[in-house]
C-alpha cells in the first residue's frame, strides 16, 4: 500500500513538472514531437530510478557513518553526472536516431533539477531503499506523463492558427500553466479517499 | 581531520565513477568514420534535404560509407563536390557539372489582377486551399499567395509583397527544391542562376481564357517565338518557355514586344 501511495504521489499529486516546477528545460525543449518526448521520458525515468538507488546507498553507507551528511548535494551531483554520461553512451550505441533527436537535452539531464530533487526528497522523507527506488521510478513516470501530454498538445497546436506573437514557446508555456492548474485537482485528500 | 575525510571520500567517489565511465566508454564505443566528420565540415550545413538524406550528417555518413554519389548537394555546388572528392580520394569530375539553379515563381498575378472564383477563408496554407476546387483563383496554374513555400524555405529567400506576389531572392536561394515540392500548383520551377529573364506565367489555358481571368498571363500569341527566333522562347500548349541552353540575344526585345509583358527580368 505504501508503494502505491508513493506512485500516486509522484505521478499525480507531486508531479515534478506540473506541481513542483522542476525540470522545465526539457519540458519545453523536447516536447515538440511525441516520439522524442517518450525517449526523453524513458531516459529520465531510468536515470531517476538508478540515481535514487545509488544516492541512497552512498548517503546511508558512506556519508552517514562518517558523519559527512553535509556533503550530500556534492556527492549526489557527482553520481548523477556520471549516470547521465553512462546513459548517453548507451543511447548513442543502441539508438543513434534517438540520440540525435534528444540532442543537447540529453547531457542536460545532468543539470535536471528533477533528478537531484528526487535524490534529496528521498533522504528528507526518510524512505528506505525500495521506497526510494519506487519514488525515483514514479517521479520519472510523472515526468514522462507531463512530457507526452505536452508533446501531443504541441503537435496539435502546430496545425492551428496561433497569434504570431504566441507562436512556439510562449503558447507552450501558457498551455503548460493551464495543465498545471488542472493537475491541482490531484491533492493529498484524493490520496486519503483512495487508500482510506 | 574531518575535512581530510570529506576530501578523501569525494576523491574516491569521483575516481570510482570515473573508472566506471572509462570502462563503459570502451565497452559501448561507437566506431566513427573520420572521413564522415571531415565531409560534414565542408558541407553547407543547411540541412535542407535536397540530397535525399536526412540532413547534412546523413549525407556525410552515406558518402563515407560509399552508398551515395558525390555531387548531390545543390547548395554546395561544384565547390563542395570538389572538396568531397578530395576527401574521399575520388575523381575531380565525380561531382558532375552542376550549374547553380535557383527557384523562380512563374506567376505575377495577385488577388487584384487575377479573377477569383470565390473567397477563401481557411487555414493559411496553399495545400489546404488547393483541396477546395484547386484554390480560390480562377487560374488553376498560378500562385495561391498563401505562402507555404515561405514556411519551408530554409534560408528565408522567399518573400511576399504587399499585393501578395511571391518572389524568390536568387542570391539567397540555395536550390534545395523544397518549395517546388510543397507548391500544389507547381508554379515554382528551377531556372539557371545565370538566366536573365523568365516567363512569369504557368497557365496552359487558351489565350482567350487567360485574357478573361488575368491581365498578366501568357496568352500563347507566339510573338516571342516567331518574331524573335534568337530569344530562346518557344510556345507549347499556349505557354511560352525559355530554353536557357540557347543563345538568348533577342530576349530583351521579345520582353518589350510581349503584349501582356509576361517575359520579365529574373532579377
Amino acid at each position: 500500500m505504501a508503494y502505491l501511495a508513493i506512485f500516486i504521489t509522484y505521478i499525480f499529486i507531486n508531479n515534478f513538472i506540473l506541481t513542483q516546477f522542476l525540470g522545465l528545460c526539457p519540458f519545453i525543449g523536447v516536447s515538440k514531437n511525441s516520439e522524442s518526448a517518450i525517449g526523453m521520458g524513458m531516459a529520465v525515468t531510468f536515470v531517476m530510478g538508478l540515481a535514487s538507488i545509488i544516492t541512497y546507498l552512498v548517503y546511508t553507507f558512506v556519508l552517514i557513518p562518517l558523519n559527512l551528511g553535509y556533503l550530500q548535494t556534492l556527492s549526489f551531483i557527482l553520481v548523477i553526472a556520471a549516470l547521465v554520461q553512462f546513459v548517453e553512451l548507451i543511447i548513442q550505441k543502441n539508438s543513434p536516431a534517438l540520440y540525435q533527436a534528444l540532442g543537447i537535452y540529453l547531457p542536460l539531464i545532468t543539470t535536471n533539477c528533477a533528478v537531484l530533487g528526487i535524490a534529496i526528497l528521498n533522504i528528507n522523507e526518510g524512505y528506505n531503499l525500495m521506497q526510494s527506488f519506487s519514488a525515483g521510478i514514479a517521479g520519472g513516470l510523472g515526468f514522462t506523463l507531463a512530457l507526452v501530454l505536452m508533446s501531443n498538445i504541441r503537435e496539435r497546436m502546430d496545425l492551428h492558427p496561433v497569434p504570431r506573437v504566441f507562436k512556439g514557446v510562449p503558447i507552450a508555456f501558457i498551455s503548460g500553466g493551464l495543465m498545471a492548474l488542472a493537475f491541482m485537482a490531484f491533492d493529498k485528500a484524493l490520496l486519503m479517499n483512495l487508500l482510506g | 581531520m574531518n575535512i581530510l575525510f570529506a576530501f578523501l571520500i569525494i576523491a574516491m567517489l569521483s575516481l570510482l565513477l570515473g573508472l566506471g565511465l572509462a570502462f563503459a566508454a570502451k565497452k559501448f564505443a561507437v566506431e566513427k568514420d573520420e572521413r564522415a566528420e571531415e565531409i560534414l565540415a565542408v558541407l553547407p550545413g543547411a540541412n535542407c534535404g535536397a540530397c535525399g538524406f536526412p540532413g547534412c550528417s546523413g549525407y556525410a555518413n552515406a558518402l563515407s560509407a560509399g552508398t551515395a554519389e558525390n555531387g548531390l548537394c545543390p547548395p554546395g555546388g561544384a565547390k563542395v563536390s570538389a572538396l568531397v572528392a578530395s576527401i574521399l580520394g575520388l575523381d575531380e569530375s565525380s561531382g558532375g557539372a552542376n550549374e547553380k539553379m535557383v527557384a523562380y515563381v512563374h506567376c505575377r498575378g495577385n488577388n487584384a489582377i487575377t479573377q477569383r472564383d470565390f473567397i477563401y477563408e481557411g487555414l493559411e496554407d496553399c495545400n489546404a486551399a488547393y483541396l477546395l476546387h484547386q484554390g480560390d483563383s480562377s487560374c488553376k496554374y498560378g500562385c495561391l499567395h498563401l505562402g507555404s513555400c515561405i514556411k519551408v524555405c530554409p534560408t528565408d529567400a522567399i518573400s511576399r509583397d504587399a499585393r501578395g506576389v511571391v518572389s524568390v531572392d536568387p542570391e539567397l536561394c540555395i536550390g534545395c527544391l523544397k518549395c517546388t515540392l510543397v507548391c500544389p500548383t507547381h508554379v515554382i520551377k528551377m531556372i539557371p542562376y545565370r538566366g536573365s529573364h523568365a516567363i512569369a506565367c504557368n497557365s496552359t489555358d487558351k489565350g482567350a481564357v487567360v485574357r478573361k481571368i488575368c491581365s498578366v498571363g501568357c496568352i500563347g500569341c507566339m510573338i516571342c517565338e516567331r518574331k524573335y527566333p534568337e530569344s530562346g522562347c518557344q510556345v507549347t500548349n499556349f505557354l511560352a518557355t525559355i530554353d536557357y541552353n540557347k543563345e538568348m540575344t533577342q530576349i530583351g526585345e521579345a520582353a518589350e514586344a510581349c503584349p501582356t509583358k509576361c517575359i520579365v527580368e529574373a532579377r
